[in-house]
């Protein structure tokens, strides 16, 4: 077969002005605009592309277009490109995938050899036993394995990503498709017409008859004066839930391809018929094409596929493409008539061409064998939608059962007729769907309290009255009375999907993936149904009995790029984060939060707080502005405790339990005023413990009057903890006594600080020093930060970080929730019974945590190692002795710079928690140590004196 | 995507929501036997077919709604309805 570029054809899409350079496999090549990069290869005269995946025989070209198995090539670092799809560029370096040590010389077709030991589920037979030779297996197979060549330097490229919401999306542009969107413009719908290929017209674009080229510049006039958006090479590549699509686009101006996320309210499936390969002997062959890839070849891109050719045609299409042949000068030795019971048997020659075809007995040479033996209906996005097609035996393919009524086909897909009747039905479609797209528009308006006022009733949801295509008869051409390939990707054959039967593989989502049919990169759109043939046969069945694999999305490749999209990780800062990053801060990321985790020595700004005063940033505690006469009851709903009497100008501890009882959130809460609460949760509550609170409000006590602000970022919060704190605080803030007197532990107030009013301050802290939290207005965060920063540095002043107060709390013994705490446990395991208040009428959890309180529970307990030196890592087990029985775990521990010692919290069994007893840590290295529990939570001033002074 | 029609914000997709789960009514605390209380923690219907369930718009209004669902078709059956928790098959 000797490929050549013909003269000038009215149809050609290249641009002969300009010629392109690129490489291949390492030599010079030329094409022009508008080239693939297959069809300029074979304009060259190239006819081998790809050595197959298992047997490694020599393969030409297929289909020539997207789906073609044959035409996967690494061009530059990007492995898997198709080039029966991938237009030429300038500059390209293509090199074959696939070959060892090159295309022309593959060792590997060895295997092709040895092929009738490469059956089905032969890997899986194979490399089973012994198990310790796996990694070796794995090794060499993987040597084997198809694909192109990952490059870990690529450098990162843009993705984009857009949110679009249109009235009506098309998926595919031929006739039908085309017709649609025009129609549903027309009728005022906003429609996004989505074509596959480079350009719009379906099979049109390489029809060469004059009523074909007649209306294909009707249609792309009609929709260039159209406010149809128009998306070439792009893929619909799923449908899932309400007509939410994933869109790939892959000819962005700017990004590598983009996803577009695209909610229709209807979806009209328009994606054609994708021409069905024939089984039979040597159909792998180079020179077997079918006649799409013909008539592709003759009439987009003016190449002559062949010096002298068989047709085997059962359809329309194939006789247009022995004359397609016949006009540009190929001589047609024979045409083969499939639809008088004739059949091709063999393709045969030497391994890397095709020398003669054999058929009814008769051979006929010939370097070109073209195939038209059906076709198979891409029902993907109706599978997807929920429909399972339903196949006719006298049309020889699968058609369109039920979709969902917003899910809407036309175009082949949907059936067959003239092109004025395919034209017809695609308006109509377009006009339906433009209908049932306004009635989803009304009703979701009608249905939304505060949309726009919506006139007029629901229309009524449009009748489909479509006058339905009719359906070709078609013979039923799957495999002819020889063995051939079905999947040339995974180079599975026929008589492997036989054998696959016989061993009792012999449904189709078995035999599927026992022998990888239809799991390569045509991903069944040309394999599909011959796989299902050959399994009807083996088992004496018809195809609609065996039925068909679903279709799942993407219905083409995407690459992760695509996927991923933009890098778009949102992060919070607080207003003071600029002065962290000038003094040498090393940050960790809480949740969204980026948080001052030390500033170079966490254990010297602990003993900076422990001796003069410190600063810490802990503006991401959650923070709820409480609102309204019922809040107290509201809070002895949600906390543990009691909150009725609590007066204004108080703050209480609380903690939180779900209603199974087990261990929610804690932190304080203060009164402000006469009906006004200030609220704190935990950093990584903040967002669900409001969540919790509006589901209590909204859903179980509504008649209760509590409004809820969440305030977290409306305040810049700033603990200043340690024993100069009050002289810090006292140097910067009006109208508050700050006199222990005065403003006592776990009161708050309302001050002026460093000129800024309508701070909250109160007096309490994580530290286990005598602290001050201020709660400023976020916007003057920063000042009041800087203010304090300046009026304490003759007192010693530093900042301090998340690790420094993670230090203190563990030498005070206070639990974190989430930390110490975990999924199982209950309010009584924290030790914090004396705060579950069970004489209460109702709260969150009351009856579990009643029920537990009769319970022996696992207990956080405080630990110290016996050697002062060791610090377990956090989850090391608490064992038994010598055995591994399990009883318990460290959940925290850090090194004291405050007692030199090694302190932990825990949580152990019932009976290991009492003061005194004896533990043993298993260690990450296997070392046991001992340890001992502690009678206070607290390691370091158990009675509380600092704090409170 | 599911689209959850939301009665203050309209039809938003459902990742800008939280999915509260089917709805139950909560038993009185003070009389619940632990049976009760356990069925109202961890038991529920999951019917093929019309479900109340709740639904949080937590990117949009913040209000709790219960809309009932066919969990065999993804049909929602209007009107939501804010807060109540009456219900668990519909």
């Amino acid at each position: 077969m000797t490929m050549s570029r013909l003269g000038t054809q009215s149809t050609e899409v290249i641009d002969r002005s300009t010629t392109l350079r690129f490489r291949w496999n390492g030599k010079r090549f030329r094409g022009f605009e508008g080239d693939t990069i297959a069809s300029a290869l074979a304009a060259a005269g190239e006819h081998v592309f790809s050595r197959s995946m298992k047997y490694h025989r020599p393969r030409g070209m297929l289909t020539a277009d997207f789906w073609d198995p044959n035409l996967l090539v690494q061009v530059g670092d990007d492995p898997n490109v198709r080039a029966g799809h991938r237009l030429l560029e300038s500059g390209m370096d293509v090199q074959p995938q696939n070959v060892w040590p090159s295309l022309r010389h593959d060792i590997k077709a060895a295997n092709g050899l040895v092929g009738r030991f490469l059956t089905a589920g032969f890997y899986y037979k194979t490399f089973m036993r012994p198990q310790k030779l796996w990694p070796t297996y794995e090794r060499v197979l993987a040597t084997f394995a198809p694909g192109g060549k990952v490059d870990l330097d690529t450098p990162h490229r843009y993705h984009d990503k857009r949110y679009v919401h249109p009235d009506v999306v098309v998926a595919g542009a031929g006739p039908a498709g085309i017709e649609a969107a025009l129609a549903a413009a027309a009728a005022g719908a906003r429609v996004i017409l989505v074509e596959h290929e480079h350009a719009v017209g379906g099979h049109l674009r390489y029809s060469s008859s004059e009523s074909a080229r007649t209306a294909l510049s009707e249609l792309r006039a009609a929709l260039d004066a159209s406010d149809v958006e128009v998306l070439t090479d792009t893929t619909v590549t799923g449908r899932y839930e309400d007509n939410w699509l994933g869109i790939v686009q892959r000819n962005h101006p700017i990004a590598v391809e983009r996803l577009i996320k695209a909610r229709a309210k209807v979806l009209v499936v328009a994606p054609g018929l994708i021409e069905r390969p024939y089984v039979f002997a040597g159909n792998d062959r180079p020179g077997v094409i079918t006649s799409g890839a013909a008539r592709r070849l003759i009439n987009l891109w003016g190449v002559k596929p062949g010096e002298r050719a068989v047709v085997f045609s059962a359809n329309s299409e194939g006789d247009a493409a022995a004359a397609d042949l016949d006009r540009v000068g190929v001589d047609v030795a024979a045409v083969i008539d499939g639809r008088d019971g004739r059949r091709v048997s063999a393709a045969q020659g030497p391994p890397k061409a095709l020398e003669a075809v054999v058929a009814g007995g008769t051979r006929t040479e010939a370097d070109l064998l073209v195939v038209a033996a059906g076709w198979t209906a891409p029902t993907s996005l109706l599978n997807m939608a929920g429909d399972r097609p339903v196949y006719d035996p006298d049309a020889a393919r699968f058609f369109p059962s039920d979709p969902p009524s917003n899910v809407l086909a036309t175009g082949g897909l949907a059936g067959d007729g003239s092109l004025d009747e395919l034209r017809a039905h695609g308006a109509a479609t377009g006009r339906l769907a433009a209908e049932r797209a306004a009635a989803v528009a009304h009703r979701v308006q009608a249905r939304t309290a505060r949309a726009l006022e919506v006139t007029g009733d629901e229309p009524d949801w449009a009748a489909d009255d479509r006058t339905p295509l009719g359906r070709n008869p078609h013979p039923e051409l799957y495999r002819s009375d020889t063995h051939g390939m079905i999947d040339l990707s995974e180079d599975v054959g026929s008589k492997d999907l036989v054998a696959a039967a016989r061993e009792g593989y012999d449904s189709v989502e078995l035999a599927k993936r026992y022998t990888t049919a239809t799991m390569g990169s045509a991903q069944g759109k040309l394999e599909t149904v011959n796989t299902v043939a050959a399994i009807a046969e083996a088992r004496g069945e018809t195809i609609a009995q065996v039925g068909t694999t679903v279709w799942r999305p993407p219905y083409a490749p995407l690459t992760l790029g695509a996927l991923a999209g933009r890098v778009f990780e949102p992060v919070r800062v607080s207003s003071i984060h600029p002065w962290h990053e000038a003094n040498g801060v090393s940050t960790i990321l809480a949740g969204q939060w980026i948080r001052p985790d030390h500033y170079g020595d966490p254990a010297a700004e602990v003993r900076n707080v422990r001796t003069n005063v410190g600063l810490i940033d802990v503006t991401p505690l959650g923070k709820l502005d409480l609102r309204g006469p019922d809040i107290p009851k509201l809070l002895n709903l949600l906390y543990t405790n009691k909150w009725s009497k609590l007066p204004v100008g108080k703050v209480r501890y609380g903690m939180m339990c779900a209603e199974d009882g087990v261990v929610l959130d804690d932190g304080v809460t203060g009164r402000l005023g006469e009906d006004h609460y200030l609220m704190t949760t935990t950093s990584s509550g903040a967002a669900s413990i409001w969540e919790w609170v509006e589901n209590w409000l909204q859903t179980e006590r509504p008649d209760w009057r509590v409004h809820v602000t969440p305030v977290t970022t409306a305040y810049t919060s700033i603990n200043v903890a340690g024993p100069k704190s009050r002289e810090l605080v006292s140097r910067v803030t009006d109208g508050v006594d700050l006199s222990p007197e005065a403003f006592a532990y776990m009161e708050v107030r309302t001050a002026t600080v460093a000129g800024v009013a309508g701070c909250f301050m109160w007096r309490i802290g994580f530290t286990g020093e005598l602290s001050f939290e201020i709660h400023v207005p976020a916007g003057h965060g920063l000042h009041v930060w800087e203010a304090l920063m300046e009026a304490g540095a003759d007192l010693g002043v530093g900042p301090f970080g998340l690790e420094g107060q993670r230090i203190m709390r563990l030498e005070k013994g206070h639990f974190i929730v989430g930390q110490d705490t975990d999924g199982l446990t209950l309010g009584p395991s924290t030790g914090l019974s004396p705060l579950i208040k069970l004489d209460k009428d109702d709260f969150a959890g009351m009856p579990e945590l009643a029920w537990a309180a009769d319970r022996q529970l696992p207990m956080i307990v405080a630990i110290q190692p016996d050697d002062p030196a060791i610090v377990p890592e956090e989850a090391s087990q608490i064992v038994r002795g010598d055995t591994n029985q399990i009883l318990g775990r460290i959940t925290s521990s850090r090194m004291s710079p405050t007692l030199g010692r090694s302190i932990c919290l825990g949580q152990v069994e019932p009976e290991l928690a009492a003061g005194g007893t004896k533990l043993t840590v298993l260690l990450t290295s296997g070392q046991r140590i001992g340890a001992t529990v502690i009678d206070h939570h607290a390691h370091f001033d158990p009675a509380g004196e600092r704090l409170r002074g | 995507m599911l689209l959850v029609l939301c009665p203050n914000c309209g039809p938003r997709n459902s990742a800008d929501l939280r999915y509260g789960g089917e709805s139950h009514a909560r038993p009185d605390p003070a009389t619940a036997s632990p049976t009760e209380w356990r069925d109202y923690l961890y038991r529920r219907d999951n019917p093929a077919g019309w479900l109340r369930e709740t639904w949080y718009c937590r990117s949009g209004c913040r209000r709790w709604f219960t809309i009932e669902r066919n969990t065999a078709t993804n049909e929602f059956r209007d009107p939501p309805l804010p807060g109540d928790k009456r219900g668990g098959k519909a």
